[in-house]
Order: C-alpha cells, then sequence, then structure tokens
C-alpha cells in the first residue's frame, strides 16, 4: 500500500506540510516494500486548478492513503472518486511523525 | 465613446454614479448602461427594471468512455485542473473549466465532445426611449465572470454612448471591463483607505493605456491628500459630490439624487463634455 504525506522539504524528516494543492513536496511511501520516494510538487506557483492537479499526481502514482492538513473542495471531488483515503494531520512535525501515528490508528479520516 | 465607472474597493458609491450619471445624460442622448459587476449586479435596484432576461451559456467537455483509454493526455493538457483522469473514468470538474476547447484537440480518440452549460443570465431592459440598462448577473458558485462581462460588452458594442459600471477592486474582472474603454472615471471618497484604493485602481487603468480622471464621492471637504497624489499623477479630479444628508437620504430610499438637484444634472452634462473634450471631441 502507498502512502502519501505532504511535506515541506523532500525526506521523512521533514516538516509535514497543511496544505494539500499546494504543498512543495510529496513524499509517498510504499509500506510493503519500504521504497520511499519524494516528489517536489510542479503545480506550487500555478494560478488554478492545484487541488486536482495534486490529486491527479497521487493517481497517477497509485496512491492508496493519503495525509494531510486540509483539502479544498475541488480537490477533495477528484480525490473522493479515486478512492484514496484521507487522514488529516494538522500538527507542525515531520512527516516521520505523521506517518507514525497513522500507522498507529490515531489520525482522523477525513475522506 | 465608452466611459469605464471604477473604483479600487466596493463602498465608494460607484454604482450611485454610474447611475445618476447615465439618467442625467440620457436626457439628450442615447445611452447604454452596462453593469459589468456581474458577482453583485446592482444598477437595476435603482430603475426598478431588469427587462429581458436570456441565458449565458459555455462549452464544457464530455467525455465518451467508450472511446476514451484513458491515457491522460487531456488532464495533463488542462492548466486549469478541470479534468482528473482515474484509471476507468475521466472526470470533469464543470467549475473549474474555462472552456479552452484545448482537451479536444490534445485528445488522440477523438473521446471528447462539448456540451453547453449555463453559467449566469443577462437583463436586457429599455429603461426609457433614450437609456438602455444591461446587466450582467454570474451564477453562484460559478468561477467565470470574465465570460459574462465579454458577453455583455459586445452586445453593447455598437452603441454610441457606453457607460460601464466596473466590479470594485482590480482584479481580472476590471481590467477586462476597462480594456478598449475611452475614458475611466475612478471613484474614491475622502478616507486614507479610499486613497490607497484608488492608488491602485489608477495604477492598473494607467497599464492599460486608458486615460482616467477621478470622482470624489461624499466628500468631507479635507482631500489633501487625495489632491496631491492626483496632481502628482497628472489625474484630474473631474468632480466632487459633498458629503450630504439629504443626497445621503435618497439614496437609502433607493432612489437617484440627480432626479431632484437640477444643479447636479447640469453638472454630470458638463461631466460628459469635459470627459469627450478630453477624448478628442464626440466619437
Ligand atoms: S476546455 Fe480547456 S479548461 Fe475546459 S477542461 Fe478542456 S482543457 Fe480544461
Ligand atoms: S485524452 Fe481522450 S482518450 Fe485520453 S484520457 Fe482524455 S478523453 Fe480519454
Amino acid at each position: 500500500m502507498k502512502i502519501c504525506i505532504t511535506s515541506k522539504g523532500n525526506s521523512l524528516d521533514s516538516p509535514a506540510e497543511r496544505s494539500f494543492g499546494r504543498s512543495p513536496y510529496f513524499i509517498i511511501v510504499d509500506d510493503e516494500t519500504g521504497e520511499e520516494k519524494s516528489i517536489a510538487n510542479e503545480n506550487v506557483d500555478a494560478t488554478g486548478g492545484v487541488g486536482p492537479k495534486s490529486a491527479q499526481l497521487l493517481i497517477n502514482n497509485d496512491v492508496n492513503v493519503l495525509i494531510t492538513g486540509q483539502m479544498g473542495g475541488n480537490a477533495q471531488r477528484a480525490v473522493e472518486v479515486s478512492g484514496i483515503e484521507v487522514y488529516q494531520y494538522k500538527d507542525g512535525g515531520s512527516v516521520r511523525e505523521a506517518l507514525n501515528l497513522y500507522k498507529e490508528g490515531n489520525l482522523e479520516k477525513i475522506l | 465613446m465608452k466611459i469605464v465607472v471604477a473604483s479600487g474597493k466596493g463602498g465608494t458609491g460607484k454604482s450611485t454614479l454610474s447611475a445618476n450619471f447615465s439618467y442625467v445624460i440620457s436626457g439628450n442622448r442615447d445611452v447604454v448602461l452596462v453593469d459589468c459587476d456581474v458577482e453583485e449586479p446592482n444598477l437595476h435596484l435603482f430603475f426598478e427594471e431588469k427587462g429581458k432576461e436570456s441565458i449565458v451559456t459555455l462549452p464544457i467537455p464530455v467525455i465518451d468512455e467508450n472511446k476514451c483509454d484513458f491515457c491522460g493526455k487531456c488532464g495533463e493538457f488542462c492548466q486549469y485542473g478541470a479534468i482528473t483522469v482515474l484509471k476507468d473514468q475521466v472526470m470533469v470538474l464543470q467549475n473549474l473549466c474555462h472552456s479552452c476547447g484545448g482537451c479536444l484537440i490534445v485528445c488522440p480518440n477523438d473521446a471528447i465532445s462539448e456540451v453547453p452549460k449555463t453559467i449566469g443570465v443577462l437583463w436586457d431592459a429599455q429603461i426609457d426611449s433614450n437609456l438602455r440598462l444591461i446587466t450582467g448577473v454570474l451564477n453562484e458558485g460559478e468561477a467565470n465572470g470574465i465570460e459574462i462581462i465579454k458577453t455583455v460588452k459586445r452586445l453593447s458594442e455598437s452603441s454610441p454612448l457606453v457607460i460601464y459600471d466596473s466590479s470594485p477592486g482590480t482584479a481580472c474582472p476590471v481590467i477586462e471591463t476597462v480594456e478598449g474603454a475611452d475614458f475611466c472615471i475612478l471613484v474614491t471618497e475622502s478616507t486614507p483607505f479610499g486613497l490607497h484604493d484608488l492608488k491602485l485602481a489608477a495604477e492598473v487603468v494607467k497599464k492599460i493605456g486608458v486615460p482616467s480622471g477621478v470622482v470624489i464621492n461624499r466628500s468631507d471637504g479635507s482631500d489633501n491628500e487625495t489632491e496631491e497624489f492626483c496632481r502628482e499623477n497628472d489625474l484630474e479630479i473631474l468632480l466632487k459630490i459633498p458629503f450630504d444628508r439629504e443626497i445621503a437620504a435618497i439614496q437609502n430610499r433607493g432612489e437617484l439624487f440627480s432626479v431632484y438637484y437640477p444643479d447636479w444634472q447640469k453638472q454630470f452634462t458638463d461631466l460628459l463634455d469635459h470627459i469627450e473634450s478630453l477624448c478628442g471631441g464626440n466619437r
């Protein structure tokens, strides 16, 4: 299963990012293979549609679970049909902390 | 002659000026007044008439999933994020679509066609023999106000004298309204905020290359800073409308104050003459 966390930087130790569409990086972790990668968000400065574009990026990368702080309506609609589950992490900790909280079942599912 | 009435922010009395100005000059000229504040049109309230309604539509893509192989090209192309391509489904977020038609062109499988979607309406009212009011109304939740502005502008294009009431601020709809005009009246009021917003608006209008002048509304008589700004920037103060309880009371009733004041009728007629002479005579 692939888990994506929105992030301010390109590693597991970077601070988690609250916003989805304009998140600078997406960290994707495969919890079966242990593989991890970071993808820089090309849409950070785009004028519109950043939410759905970022959703498309998750879909293209076969992401199953998303951990982020908040999500706009357009992004929600795109993510909803894709079947990706969304969990909320709003505190200022690292990507790793957010991921651990998710694994422990301590994050709220928002979609 | 196309004159835009604009202001850097809401609440300066821009609509009041547009309505009174148009009403007065329609006394002896054919005037088309166009409400371009499509998210919150209000000029019809002064004239108590909306007129004939017609629908404004935009083409929106629909996907034939029998022809589509979910290659993702349309989604990649769309710079507005309006198309999301899933493994076995293509989703169009209609409210984000700008109807550019690009996805139709890039689809290798000819799977995309267009259907009209209603984004708003037009009201076209003949208020009296010389005054016509055209109003653009964007439906709630729609983002594409620019298209409505383009439509109302097209409708009024061939008329010899048009007054465009712009939306407040300095964003895209204002730029769309000002472009192609002969002159822009910037409405401001005697407050520090008023001046700040006037500066922004004046700058935008200057960049577009449309000559402009200033009307100070609800003037409290101490407009030194505004006057100084106008002097420094070669902006003429065309008119000052003083703060006046009686004028305010008339407006609160939703009426046109110029109906009651012959003196203001002359001022507005002179304003038009003056603007026309600034723009090099009647056009
Ligand atoms: S018409 Fe243009 S804006 Fe609309 S979905 Fe297609 S590419 Fe995007
Ligand atoms: S470009 Fe055409 S074929 Fe490809 S996903 Fe879009 S609609 Fe389907």
